[in-house]
């Protein structure tokens, strides 16, 4: 019986981890109120874009594409915090840590890609669709 | 190597992660969204090829000659809804309704098998005009992106209703939830892919 105080005083931060599991299992999920609010200013941020581009509002393309990519940012942002219940603390920061990581590698990709075949297609000789047909 | 077991009835080690069992889901929440971060690079080569490739017509019809917005706003609200719906059912998972997470999950499921539903009918129609993904580099990889997020959509229905099948036979022991918050990462994530899909593709696309 002597041993049991031993595990015994283990044995509290192993129920408490127990508990904390099962806390994760039913808290992490986010309230009735806070779906709401993600779902409201995700059907905002749809909204505007569409309305922008189908009634052309501003007129100008390049000013549109521009709104558009920041209310797609703004909204991918609203699904990541009221959707994907995404914090700076959960799994001791791993998750957040994990998708800065991927962020990067996603821009780079993107940026990367577009900038070095846009630089690539500027720099080659003009060929009109014809003679690229002609070609030997 | 024996002499550092211990004797019969001396103090057994005790073994307890605490760091690393902290949440009691072993992991697997976390392990899964380390597999949707990778799911995201796919989708970012599959971008990068469409903005590298976009306007790439080869003499073909372009975005503004094919896309039609107000299905693609269908299918957008299809989506946010299924979003919202899941979320529902999550919450109803919370109060241990079993009854109440199927329907939403049916639900769910139903939005979701509306939006494949209209996306085919939106390919199937490109295709009989001849804006086949062989046409010119903007379809191939238009096909490219939009169909692989389809496919990973039918792929979220499919798991869904599995899903539905485990909670109906097994109740929503901890298993199940720890599935069904797996799933809902994914559905959620889906729905983030989609957003850069009708900004970037048919916003965009229709504009130029």
């Amino acid at each position: 019986m002597s041993e049991v105080a031993e595990p015994g005083a283990a044995g509290e931060p192993h129920g408490k981890s127990q508990v904390h599991g099962e806390h994760h299992a039913h808290g992490a999920q986010g309230t009735f109120r806070s779906y709401m609010t993600g779902f409201i200013l995700s059907v905002i941020l749809t909204a505007i874009p569409f309305w922008l581009v189908m009634g052309d509002v501003l007129g100008d393309a390049r000013t549109t594409s521009i709104v558009v990519i920041a209310l797609a940012a703004a909204q991918i942002v609203v699904h990541m915090i009221y959707f994907l219940h995404m914090n700076t603390k959960s799994e001791g920061g791993w998750t957040f840590l994990a998708l800065l990581f991927t962020l990067i590698l996603v821009v780079i990709t993107l940026v990367g890609s577009i900038w070095v075949m846009y630089h690539m297609d500027q720099n080659m000789m003009p060929m009109s669709p014809h003679e690229a047909l002609q070609r030997p | 190597m024996h002499e550092t077991t211990p004797p019969p009835g001396a103090t057994a080690p005790v073994f307890y992660e605490q760091e690393e069992h902290a949440h009691g889901d072993g992991g697997t929440l976390f392990g899964f969204w380390i597999y949707l971060m990778g799911d995201s690079l796919i989708f970012a080569v599959l971008f990068a090829t469409y903005g590298v490739l976009g306007r790439n017509y080869a003499a073909g019809p372009s975005g503004a000659d094919l896309f039609d917005l107000r299905l693609v706003a269908v299918n957008t609200s299809l989506l946010l809804l299924s979003s919202i719906t899941y979320g529902f059912a999550m919450l109803e998972m919370d109060r241990d309704r079993i009854r109440q997470t199927l329907a939403w999950l049916a639900v769910t499921g139903l939005f979701g098998a509306a939006f494949v539903g209209i996306e085919l009918y939106e390919f199937s129609h490109l295709i009989s005009e001849g804006a086949t993904p062989q046409r010119s580099a903007f379809l191939s990889s238009f096909f490219a992106l939009v169909g692989t997020h389809g496919l990973h959509v039918t792929f979220g229905i499919l798991w869904l209703i599995t899903l539905m099948v485990q909670v109906r036979r097994r109740g929503l022991i901890l298993e199940n939830q720890r599935r069904l918050m797996c799933l809902s990462m994914f559905w959620h994530f889906l729905d983030v892919v989609w957003i850069g899909v009708f900004t970037f593709v048919y916003l965009i696309g229709v504009m130029r």
